[in-house]
């Protein structure tokens, strides 16, 4: 029910920031400026990276919870929100690389922020092949937690050094949203893809706990069976 | 005193076995040495483009070799059953982290020292610059810091040696690109002033990844 509740409001916040990106923010660019806070994908943009840096905090998070406690929760916890900040990392990959095609000709260029989160994504994509190769469910969920561990402590030094690198100062990136429809329509995305977020993670933990659940059973059967 | 003095019995049982098999130093040699032959033959360079590109070359044949060179560091310690001994031992998990990572930290460094004079032999690049080396010492802690932990890892599952470079190289890429760039300044003959910013990130990185795998190492090497 929680979970059913959650994925509605979010479906009806995304449909309120789609009304608002659309009817506010085209109005906006009269002198058809250029910044990317004229340009409608910058509304999707921005809280798909939110949420995508909250998901890999939160496997962060959840897998120092299962190197403590050793209970299977927190392995599905990290797991779940590593799937979802994989999702929204490459949501993110592709609303960056619309925009690089709509402000600088090309689909994808070498820029900090693209590169920073092609990393970040390989990083989590990595997550996942290491659960792949282990078979025991015991280990698998340790190494992963160590894995999910020193992944994250990788996240800001990773976007440090690109910006370093491709010699960008902050003031190239802060975005001035100076019209107060900017704002919203930011907040209501911003939350709305946070809603989308939790609901999902919930809907996801809710399913891998019936599947362990479902496991259990079977095996219970199986023994009655040979039993 | 104890915990330092298993370290350097752990590491030196890695230099000793080293020393008697040369199974690692010998092959890492000659597979850097190839990655600089190819990109030779890949790039066909001029004087002016490979100030250029050197730097970026030097580091994926370093990058390239550490990978080889880190599988082997727990894989001997799997096949004889050898780790279940060293766990055995009245040591702390930490000294085992170390003492691994000094003992690799000691291989990599030994063929650097080989590839850097190559290097300069094969492209006509003056490498002998203090910043330089300082430069390739911090970046290859940073490497092997986290490269030991992830070969413990590597090394447990399925399909092994083919797992670690999957987990090491996005991780370590800050400390690459930080590198590449330091040895770029260094090559071009500007001096330390110039290189901070990346000096930092390369120290930064080695203080944090030195104390997180020594922090969860233990987790790794459990049953």
């Amino acid at each position: 029910m929680r979970i059913r509740i959650l994925l509605i409001l979010s479906a009806i916040l995304i449909l309120a920031t789609l009304a608002l990106d659309m009817l506010l923010i085209p109005s906006l660019d009269t002198q058809n400026t250029g910044f990317i806070q004229y340009s409608p994908v910058f509304y999707w943009h921005i809280p798909v990276a939110w949420v995508a840096l909250f998901a890999f905090l939160c496997v962060f998070i959840a897998s120092i919870g299962y190197l403590w406690k050793r209970t299977a929760f927190w392995d599905i916890v990290a797991m779940t929100s590593a799937e979802l900040g994989v999702v929204f990392t490459s949501l993110f990959l592709v609303t960056g690389s619309i925009w690089a095609k709509f402000a600088w000709g090309t689909w994808w260029t070498w820029d900090a922020r693209l590169t920073s989160s092609l990393v970040l994504w390989i990083i989590y994509v990595a997550y996942f092949l290491l659960r792949a190769y282990i078979s025991s469910p015991e280990q698998r969920a340790r190494f992963a937690a160590v894995f999910g561990i020193l992944g994250f402590v990788d996240v800001p030094i990773v976007i440090m050094t690109l910006f370093v690198a491709k010699e960008m100062h902050p003031g190239d990136v802060a975005f001035h949203l100076d019209k107060p429809q900017m704002i919203l329509t930011l907040v209501t995305g911003v939350f709305a893809f946070s809603v989308l977020y939790l609901g999902l993670l919930f809907f996801g933990i809710h399913l891998k706990e019936d599947a362990a659940e479902l496991t259990r059973l079977k095996g219970l059967m199986e023994d009655n069976d040979n039993g | 005193m104890k915990f330092w003095s298993s370290v350097a019995a752990i590491a030196w049982k890695d230099v000793l076995s080293e020393l008697r098999t040369r199974e690692i130093i010998f092959s890492v040699l000659v597979f850097a040495v190839l990655v600089l032959v190819i990109f030779n033959f890949a790039f066909d360079l001029s004087p002016d483009l490979m100030l250029q590109i050197a730097p970026g070359i030097l580091w994926v044949a370093f990058a390239f070799s550490g990978v080889l060179a880190l599988n082997r560091a727990f894989i001997p310690e799997r096949e004889e059953n050898c780790l279940e001994g060293l766990m055995g031992c009245p040591v702390g998990r930490e000294a085992i982290y170390v003492g691994k990572a000094l003992g690799s930290l000691f291989f990599m460094v030994l063929v650097e020292a080989v590839i850097l004079p190559v290097f300069a032999l094969l492209f006509n690049i003056a490498v002998l610059q203090p910043e330089l080396i300082v430069v390739t010492l911090l970046a290859t802690i940073g490497f092997v810091a986290v490269g030991t932990i992830f070969s413990a890892l590597a090394v447990n599952t399925r399909a092994r040696e083919m797992v670690l470079p999957i987990l090491f190289l996005p991780v370590v890429s800050p400390v690459i690109i930080a590198a590449v760039k330091a040895s770029a300044i260094s090559l071009n003959g500007q001096s330390w002033g110039d290189m901070t910013i990346w000096l930092a990130i390369i120290l930064a990185f080695d203080i944090i990844y030195l104390t997180v795998p020594f922090l969860v190492f233990p987790y790794v090497v459990e049953e």
